[in-house]
């Protein structure tokens, strides 16, 4: 095999260069030549590549993450420690204690080999949170698919579930949430979103940069080998050619054995202080660690890349340096400290290798064998790839799909109580809105011993520290037929369903991270839904006051012309002082009353009742209302500080006829309740007062000695409030004048339909 | 009055465990597995995860451990030992438990709030509890068949050696719904559900189970009146 070297790279400028299949443009091909002077080896050409590929540069979607900085505000930046930028966000959540968390996808491996590629998502975000010096604590996996009944979907389910819980359950991290979603426009895009939070002190935060000229580089964990190559420009920022050859060998194979080893390894690393800088090894694998760790340092790295160890010794520097080999990981170290260091990977039983060392030459050198492969400026490989201003236009159908509201003349409506018992039965029963345990019991919840709630409860609660109880809640969210409606509007009932979410728990939102998955930038309707969901995020957050912390953008997530709806999932994270006074989703006290919070307008655009009685999309969603979300919150964490509530559900899909089933099932405990009141006040049918999905409201269940204060509480905040009935000690959703339904048989509809879906 | 409790490579069940031994009011004390040393524990607890990632079968590597030299021969000396998940996984790789655990029969991992019956309550482990007191811990494994042949299973049924039986539905395809066995002197218990997660208010199977979800705590402070007796 004979080696380019940089020599010859000099003195061979006309050789022709696979830049194109790589996935360059000619125009970044280009560029990489007027950087270096000359044309890259085929070395260098491999690290631009899959540095400069959209999944690693974010080349389409910076103009407008940039949002994201500009609208965080002095105020919001009081709790934030680490923000966008590094591997994940930082928030201190008082007491010392800080946590760090991020959502990130793995849609692409996932399609081709949904098990691998589910599992190594898992992966490489528990590694992300590592690398800010983090013990991981907890995951969630946000996860859609096509219709329940499409054979792809039973093609990549149960792989999916499988690797999402072969690995986490492996890796002894408990699974607290997440959302599974059914929907025709996933069908051959699946979307596997993956979430970690890990927690440290403050003075264990770790960053990912080379100082200190002379430190080691040390390469630590799985040897290298060829899996995973190409994985981010190839999987993550193409559109899909079904037509084309099987991209298989692009998917990570995960251990998760050796990640937890490697979990405690780094633990013990941090523990012991003999880490200077650290940098995961994931997309881009060496390229991105060794460009990432130098440009963030004193600039210039030295590496010897035929020390690397390898799982196969026929490996190329090109493929070395692209290999996603996983559970991989780098830190910097200073010489007194390498012995300290080799002794605690040691007593893991894990590899260490220095690979190379920190220089202030500002440049990247990679030698193999002794001749120069790699001489750059490591910052032009890391964050000076191209930026695009990609052309957008507002989707051409977008003004007859917003017109085609669902009115009582378009859709029929139940009317009877008969029909809207009928109805409810409907809505429990399908895809979405049925129960997720057939999923969710296949992740181990309890690992750690911290959960204080996890499915189906509107958030996950874990403890963080057990002597004070202190600790989070954290809910993803996003409904993407909102979003198909409006952009702008739909990211922010994202936003503000997942920061009800955990506020409904008693938990104080503190940040925010997101995993926008989208189809291709290069279609200006998708870059301008693209464009509008950033800034409905950014604007939104900056009305809540809450940071956007870190996460993640997925492109392309399309086959053919057809793009999935734009989906950007939104994880809220919350903070409570004591996990043990968490507020649950289901009452359990007969006799206590149930307060409706909040206003109920007639708002059914995008709601589950039109998909699933009418199969329609159409209209406009909800109107979205940050300020009363807020108000909402407040009164949601105030109450559940001062024990002024036992039981808190959201109201979202399905409106207050699925929230009310929702929370009698939960602990099997019956309610009555009426709506005449309600829909006299608010001015809307029974119809309506069931099964809108008005936003900023909440059912909640009050203790009787609790309902005076309760009520002063909300009117003292100008909340809307109504006591719309209490929780009985039948078992039965009794609906007054209008039906009753037995929870056995709400519990039957609700169970029955994954497990007779998926076995 | 010190319980250990071992740490393979892949554990991840072995803070909870030392975590129950403490709320018990028990001293827990961590061990190693490469440490071929009891350091003179008064009873030992194999903890839940995947040693060594499972490969191969699950325990079957870290049978091999250093640490089980002295804690095989202890345990056959009547240490008290009780294997959690992975633990009796490797009791039954240690040939201190019979039989073996195989893949769920429905071959998908499970985890969920589980009832038992307590059949065997002269353990070190289990003399808190009632003879078939119904009680709810959560299960959680992809591999917890309970297989021996009808031989080893009617010997331990006639010698009263079943210390935990699955109540309503068999989770996993375990041959007469075993949920947990113990050696001939009964010192040495497997049981495949976690009563560690059982053990602290409100981070256990809530109200939903019909428990307040303590259910596990007294295998712990079983251990502990036990020692304090002896």
């Amino acid at each position: 095999m004979r080696i380019d070297t940089v020599q010859r790279a000099t003195s061979s400028a006309d050789t022709e260069q696979p830049w194109a299949e790589l996935g360059l443009k000619p125009d970044e091909y280009q560029r990489i030549r007027e950087i270096l002077g000359r044309r890259p080896t085929s070395s260098e050409l491999a690290m631009y590549s899959v540095m400069w590929s959209e999944h690693c540069s974010y080349k389409s979607s910076k103009v407008h993450l940039r949002q994201f900085g500009e609208k965080t505000t002095e105020a919001m930046r009081e709790k934030l420690m680490v923000g966008i930028g590094e591997n994940a966000g930082v928030v201190d959540i008082g007491d010392g204690w800080a946590v760090t968390f991020k959502v990130e996808s793995h849609n692409h491996p996932s399609y081709v080999e949904p098990y691998q590629g589910a599992a190594t998502g898992v992966g490489g975000i528990v590694r992300d949170i590592m690398s800010m010096g983090a013990r991981p604590i907890a995951v969630m996996d946000p996860l859609r698919f096509g219709a329940i009944d499409h054979p792809d979907t039973h093609r990549v389910l149960p792989g999916i579930v499988a690797g999402v819980g072969g690995y986490g359950n492996c890796l002894g991290l408990p699974n607290i949430g997440g959302e599974v979603v059914f929907d025709p426009c996933y069908q051959g895009n699946p979307l596997v979103n993956a979430l970690c939070v890990g927690s440290m002190r403050h003075e264990d935060i770790h960053l990912a940069n080379a100082k200190g000229a002379g430190n080691l580089v040390i390469l630590f964990g799985a040897k290298t080998g060829g899996d995973g190559i190409g994985g981010v420009s190839v999987l993550a920022s193409e559109t899909f050619d079904t037509a084309g050859p099987s991209k298989r060998p692009a998917v990570q194979v995960g251990d998760p054995f050796a990640e937890k080893v490697l979990i405690e390894c780094c633990l013990d690393l941090f523990a012991a202080r003999v880490v200077e800088g650290i940098q995961d090894l994931g997309g881009a694998g060496l390229s991105c660690a060794t460009s990432e760790l130098a440009s963030n340092g004193d600039g210039g790295m030295h590496v010897w890349l035929d020390r690397v160890p390898l799982r196969d010794s026929t490996l190329s520097p090109e493929e070395i340096l692209m290999s996603e080999s996983q559970e991989r990981m780098m830190a910097i170290v200073t010489p007194a400290h390498l012995d300290e260091f080799v002794a605690i990977t040691a007593k893991w039983d894990v590899e260490a290798t220095v690979v190379g060392e920190v220089t202030t030459t500002g440049r990247l050198v990679v030698e193999w064998h002794g001749e120069t492969v790699v001489d750059v400026p490591p910052r032009t490989v890391a964050h000076d790839g191209p930026v695009y201003e990609r052309p957008m236009t507002r989707p051409a159908g977008l003004d007859a799909l917003q017109a085609d509201a669902p009115t009582a003349g378009r859709l029929a409506r139940p009317s009877t109580g008969e029909q809207l018992g009928a109805t409810l039965l409907q809505l429990l029963g399908s895809a979405n809105l049925s129960s997720r345990a057939w999923v969710t019991d296949q992740y181990d919840r309890y690992v750690m011993g911290n959960t204080a709630l996890a499915m189906p409860d509107d958030a996950g609660v874990v403890r963080v520290d057990e002597e004070s109880g202190l600790g989070v809640a954290i809910s993803t969210d996003c409904n993407s037929r909102f979003v198909a409606l409006d952009p702008c509007a739909g990211a922010q009932l994202a936003l503000a369903e997942a920061y009800r979410n955990v506020a409904t728990t008693g938990a104080t939102p503190l940040a925010v991270t997101d995993c926008l998955n989208f189809g291709s930038p290069q279609d200006p309707e998708v870059m301008w839904q693209f464009a509008q969901a950033v800034t409905g995020i950014a604007d939104g957050c900056q009305q809540l006051a809450i940071p956007v912390t870190g996460g993640n953008v997925s492109l392309y997530n399309q086959t053919g012309a057809t793009a999935i709806h734009p989906t950007p999932v939104v994880g809220v994270l919350g903070v409570l002082h004591d996990v043990t006074r968490r507020t649950p989703s289901g009452w359990r006290e007969p006799g206590e009353a149930i307060y409706l919070l909040g206003v109920t307008r007639e708002e059914l655009g995008g709601s589950s009742w039109a998909d699933v009685v009418h199969g329609h999309l159409g209209g406009l969603p909800p109107v979205v209302d940050l300020d009363a979300e807020r108000v909402l919150a407040q009164v949601l964490v105030a109450a559940s500080r001062d024990g002024l509530v036992s039981a808190a559900h959201d109201l979202s899909d399905g409106g207050l006829a699925i929230a009310l089933t929702e929370a009698c099932l939960r602990y099997g405990v019956g309610a009555r309740v009426a709506l005449h009141e309600l829909c006299e006040r608010d001015g809307v049918d029974p119809f309506a007062a069931l099964f809108s999905e008005s936003v900023a409201r909440a059912v909640v269940a009050v203790p009787d000695a609790a309902q005076a204060r309760f009520a002063d509480e909300c009117a003292a905040r100008g909340l809307p409030h109504l006591r719309i009935g209490e929780v009985t000690d039948e078992p039965a959703l009794d609906v007054q004048a209008l039906f009753t339904l037995p929870l056995p048989q709400l519990r039957k509809v609700h169970e029955a339909t994954l497990p007779a879906a998926f076995g | 009055m010190r319980v250990g409790v071992v740490t393979f490579p892949g554990s991840l069940d072995d803070r909870d465990a030392a975590r129950a031994v403490r709320l018990a009011g028990g001293e827990a004390f961590a061990l190693w597995h490469a440490d071929a040393d009891l350091h003179g524990v008064d009873a030992v607890v194999l903890p839940g995860g995947f040693s060594y990632g499972d490969y191969l079968r699950c325990g079957a590597i870290a049978r091999f451990a250093p640490v089980m030299g002295p804690l095989v021969d202890a345990a056959r000396g009547g240490l008290p030992v009780l294997g959690i998940c992975n633990g009796f996984q490797l009791l039954c790789e240690a040939h201190l438990l019979p039989g073996a655990l195989i893949r769920n029969d429905h071959r998908r991992f499970v985890c969920r709030d589980q009832p038992l019956a307590i059949e065997r309550t002269d353990t070190p482990w289990t003399r808190g509890y009632a003879p078939g007191e119904r009680i709810v811990v959560p299960l959680k494994n992809g591999e917890g068949g309970y297989v021996a042949d009808e031989r080893t299973l009617d010997e331990l049924e006639g010698e009263g050696r079943v210390v935990a039986r699955y109540l309503d539905d068999n989770p996993n395809g375990s041959y007469r719904a075993i949920a947990g066995v113990s050696n001939a002197a009964g010192n040495v218990v497997g049981l495949m559900p976690h009563p560690e997660h059982a053990s602290e208010p409100g981070f256990g199977p809530d109200v939903r189970s019909g428990t307040d979800g303590l259910d596990g705590l007294r295998f712990f402070t079983s251990i502990l009146d036990g020692l304090v007796r002896v």
